[in-house]
């Protein structure tokens, strides 16, 4: 039986101890935010934060993140930045399909807890592990900065 | 603003079309609609006569909620709201009383063109404009109708306007108050469409119902739908298309905690495979990956892709089946010549959610939860596997992260395949549904790919550098040979989504031919279909004789476009216009590169600025100019446009190919499959040409002209043709 933190409450989980946390908030507790995309760390689209850093959920097993806080997109609404960010992905119509769009604001969130005002190459940089096949990067960049600005 | 096509008075359907719904849920006002006999892909339903049954495509409830029923799949392409918006605007509702669902698999949601429940082709807006139109007008027609026997005034005393029908003495309803009374009013003989001027919504910029939940977690797709005591497969695919289980070990597997059955399945093409069933997704991958199979492979091709390639150019060199003649013959005497030969890879789709499908079988009924994009021939592959008559299936559509064409497969591969596990699970004695999850390398592998293909065309030109005779020859697979769209999309022996986009608008003497050969590799749609090659070829060919003529390559097009072509010249005028193309000086080293295309009935044009940077090619702003008639909803027109530049930017990325080795697809994850990424995404600036013709769609005729107009702004600078996707400039 393992106890993690997730999203201020502790919760446990009688299952594989290399079970990725990814897993374990969808098929355990229903969190189905947190989305799956390729398994292998390679697309974003399972982002989550553990103590405010971005996290591979698919990739990290929840053996790993005992003690540790976790939170997904279903607290981020809670988060002064990612309440923000929220706000400003529907200002901008970002997403299209959506899928991507939970990991897309987690590493946006986590962007913009170490730089308040992002530049173009500094988003590149920070969101070029999140996959959006659809093509709503741009708009992403305009999100990110209108956020950035309405925090300022 | 006029809509040439159509009378506003007289409706493209009769009123024995629509009809009441019976027996609403929570009472209101319901319209439901059906479409009779059935039109093009008609041919292509499998139960022709499956019993009428009407459905809802509009609810108004007391409340004052307006419910649409949307005839599609929503995957990011924005219809859940663009529909929304053409029945909110005849219903004259307030926007903030209107959702909408998407429709579970039913005969009403039929597209009205195809005549099969589909979303594809670009036809949403294309098809169901009027349709959706005539929905709202009708409804409102009866909530007027239901004010004025309420008031005791003439009907035409009355009027709506944002969700309350108000009479002429301060007489004020909403249409929550008159759902129910407007429910027991005759459905009207006739109706008004609004004069377009007085659009409220539709040609407005009208933000997504959807995007609130796609940005807080809360949007359910089709992976994260459970039921309670649903079990969870993966399945083991036999690692050459059609190859078979000759013998495996499942004790390992079945060790691991979780696991709660370990089947051998049918899988697509006649081969076998082995499902594992477990509490979740992990146990069930992790069972996957502890069995021990022996595959037989023995007696399916196994394609190699070079040797592909090889066999394709020599057939590209000897003409094909005829599709377009013309007299050729001066090639042997032109004074300048163009011989060009291109190649484009297998591609795969790899929308982010990827392939699923809840199934919960039962002795005498089959329930679907899948982002199905082709619930036709979903629910009838399904009934088909499962022993059921099409009336004991109900599937239904949910929201699908992203598809791009492999959600839309005529063989229905992964909801088949859903109902084996389903058959087998149930078989061993268990109950419950099974959620199928294929995994990243199971979507790479797992073919259903853009076909593979290669050009070759001759060009012959005179000292000025007019065309004066051109010889092509296109090779590939056939993308609907062997599937109920073959009639239809097979003309005298050339599947025509191999050629769509070949000539049109240039007028030039083409001869056009193509070899079909079939190989062991599952092929389908991809985002613009054939134009995603034919595109290519046509615009950097059509840039080359330009620069061969001396003349520009915007001037050289004008000149060779026909007169019927008055869209085009319209969208790359505006591009041209737009960035600045030939007034506007660039940064040393920046190049414009030009193209414009017409797919599904839209037109795009795009003037594109790139440069080299440490050798590799960068695109850096693309100017869009496009032409899809009535804009329905500019927003997410431009949001398609954005996408479409996106995916034709990745098919010029180094890594963004499939290959095969004796069979075996060589490609896994996105490690070894390039997609675009945020540093790749240039600046995109979309201007759409102010038209009142009746809408055309624009889900995918963005795609087709980025890759070549970006070759062309790389030819400019390096002298150097690229003659393949993706770029190779090493080989150019």
């Amino acid at each position: 039986m393992l106890t993690l933190n997730i999203n201020g409450q502790d919760k446990q989980f009688d299952i594989d101890p290399s079970t990725p946390i990814l897993w374990a908030l969808r098929d355990n507790l229903n969190l189905t935010g947190t989305k799956f995309g390729c398994g292998a760390a390679l697309c974003g689209a399972c982002t989550v934060h553990i103590n405010g850093l971005p996290v591979r959920s698919c990739v990290t097993p929840i053996s790993a993140a005992v003690g540790q806080h976790i939170t997904t997109i279903e607290a981020m609404g809670d988060d002064r930045i990612g309440k923000a960010l929220q706000a400003a992905w529907v200002r901008h119509d970002v997403p299209q399909c959506g899928y991507c769009q939970s990991g897309q604001i987690m590493s946006a969130a986590a962007l913009l807890k170490t730089n308040k005002k992002p530049n173009d190459a500094d988003i590149d940089s920070a969101m070029s592990g999140n996959i959006c096949r659809c093509g709503t990067y741009q708009r992403i960049r305009e999100a990110i900065k209108d956020a950035a600005a309405t925090l300022a | 603003m006029y809509i040439k096509q159509r009378n506003h008075s007289t409706p493209a359907l009769s009123r024995r079309d629509f009809l009441k719904t019976g027996s609403a849920i929570g009472g209101g006002l319901v319209i439901g609609f059906f479409i009779p006999g059935a039109t093009r892909f008609a041919n292509a339903e499998p139960a022709p006569n499956a019993p009428f049954a009407p459905n809802a495509f509009l609810h108004i409830t007391p409340d004052n909620k307006v419910t649409v029923q949307i005839n599609r799949l929503e995957f990011g392409q924005g219809v859940h709201t663009s529909l929304t918006m053409i029945i909110a605007d005849e219903l004259d509702a307030d926007w903030s009383q209107m959702s909408a669902q998407l429709a579970p698999a039913g005969d009403a949601y039929k597209d009205p063109v195809f005549g099969i429940q589909m979303t594809g082709g670009s036809g949403t807006i294309n098809h169901s404009f009027t349709q959706y139109r005539e929905i709202g007008a009708r409804a409102r027609a009866m909530l007027i109708a239901a004010a004025a026997d309420r008031w005791n005034v003439p009907h035409e005393q009355c009027h709506a306007a944002k969700g309350v029908v108000l009479g002429p003495h301060g007489h004020k309803a909403t249409y929550g108050e008159l759902a129910d009374a407007a429910m027991a009013q005759p459905l009207p003989q006739k109706i008004a469409l609004k004069n377009p001027k007085d659009f409220r919504f539709i040609g407005k910029p009208m933000p997504r119902l959807d995007s609130r939940d796609k940005s807080n977690g809360k949007q359910p797709f089709g992976i994260d739908f459970a039921l309670p005591g649903m079990k969870v497969a993966v399945i083991a695919h036999p690692p050459v298309f059609g190859g078979k289980v000759a013998q495996y070990d499942a004790a390992k597997a079945l060790d691991i905690k979780g696991v709660a059955g370990v089947f051998q399945i049918p899988t697509d093409r006649g081969g076998s495979g082995v499902a594992v069933v477990a509490d979740g997704f992990w146990p069930a991958k992790q069972g996957r990956d502890a069995l021990a199979i022996d595959w037989d492979t023995a007696n399916v091709e196994k394609v190699t892709s070079a040797d592909q390639l090889a066999q394709y150019k020599a057939l590209a060199r000897q003409t094909g089946t005829v599709a377009r003649d013309a007299d050729v013959s001066a090639l042997a005497t032109a004074p300048k010549k163009i011989v060009a030969e291109y190649s484009f890879p297998y591609l795969a789709h790899t929308p982010m959610e990827t392939l699923n499908c809840v199934i919960d079988l039962q002795q005498d009924h089959c329930t679907l939860w899948v982002g199905s994009q082709f619930q036709t021939f979903d629910r009838a592959a399904v009934a088909a596997t499962a022993g059921l008559k099409p009336e004991q299936v109900t599937l239904n559509t949910l929201m699908a992260g992203g598809g791009f064409g492999r959600r839309a497969v005529p063989t229905s591969d992964y909801i088949v395949e859903a109902v084996h596990v389903a058959k087998a699970y149930r078989a061993s004695g268990k109950t419950g549904a099974v959620k199928v999850i294929w995994s990243r390398e199971d979507d790479i592998r797992g073919g259903y790919y853009r076909p593979s293909h290669v050009h070759r065309a001759e060009i012959g030109l005179d000292d000025q550098g007019q065309i004066l005779a051109w010889n092509h020859v296109i090779v590939g697979q056939s993308i609907t040979q062997g599937t109920p769209f073959a009639s239809v999309m097979i003309k005298n022996g050339v599947d025509n989504t191999m050629i769509e986009g070949m000539g049109e608008p240039y007028e030039v003497p083409l001869k056009l031919s193509a070899h079909t050969v079939t190989a062991n590799v599952p092929v389908l749609w991809w985002r613009s279909v054939g134009s995603t090659h034919t595109a290519f070829v046509m615009e950097t060919l059509i840039d080359e004789a330009a620069t061969l003529a001396g003349v520009d390559p915007v001037v050289y097009r004008q000149k060779l476009m026909g007169p019927k072509s008055q869209r085009h010249q319209a969208a790359l005028k505006m591009a041209v216009e737009k960035s600045g193309y030939g007034t506007r000086k660039l940064p040393k080293g920046h190049a414009f590169g030009v193209a414009v295309h017409e797919s599904f009935k839209s037109v795009v044009a795009y003037v594109v600025e790139a440069s080299l940077e440490k050798g590799v090619p960068k695109l850096h702003k693309v100017t869009a100019g496009i032409h899809c008639n009535l804009a329905v909803n500019p927003l997410t027109i431009e949001a398609q446009v954005q996408g479409a530049i996106l995916m034709g930017l990745g098919t010029t990325l180094p890594g963004a190919a499939i290959t095969l080795k004796d069979g075996v697809v060589e490609q896994h994850n996105f490690s070894d499959y390039t997609v675009a990424r945020m540093p790749d995404m240039p600046r995109v600036e979309v201007h759409i040409i102010p038209s009142a013709d009746p809408p055309t769609g624009m889900g995918e005729p963005g795609l087709p002209p980025l890759a070549p107009a970006f070759a062309n702004a790389i030819a400019k600078l390096t002298g150097k043709r690229l003659r393949s996707l993706p770029f190779n400039l090493e080989n150019a």
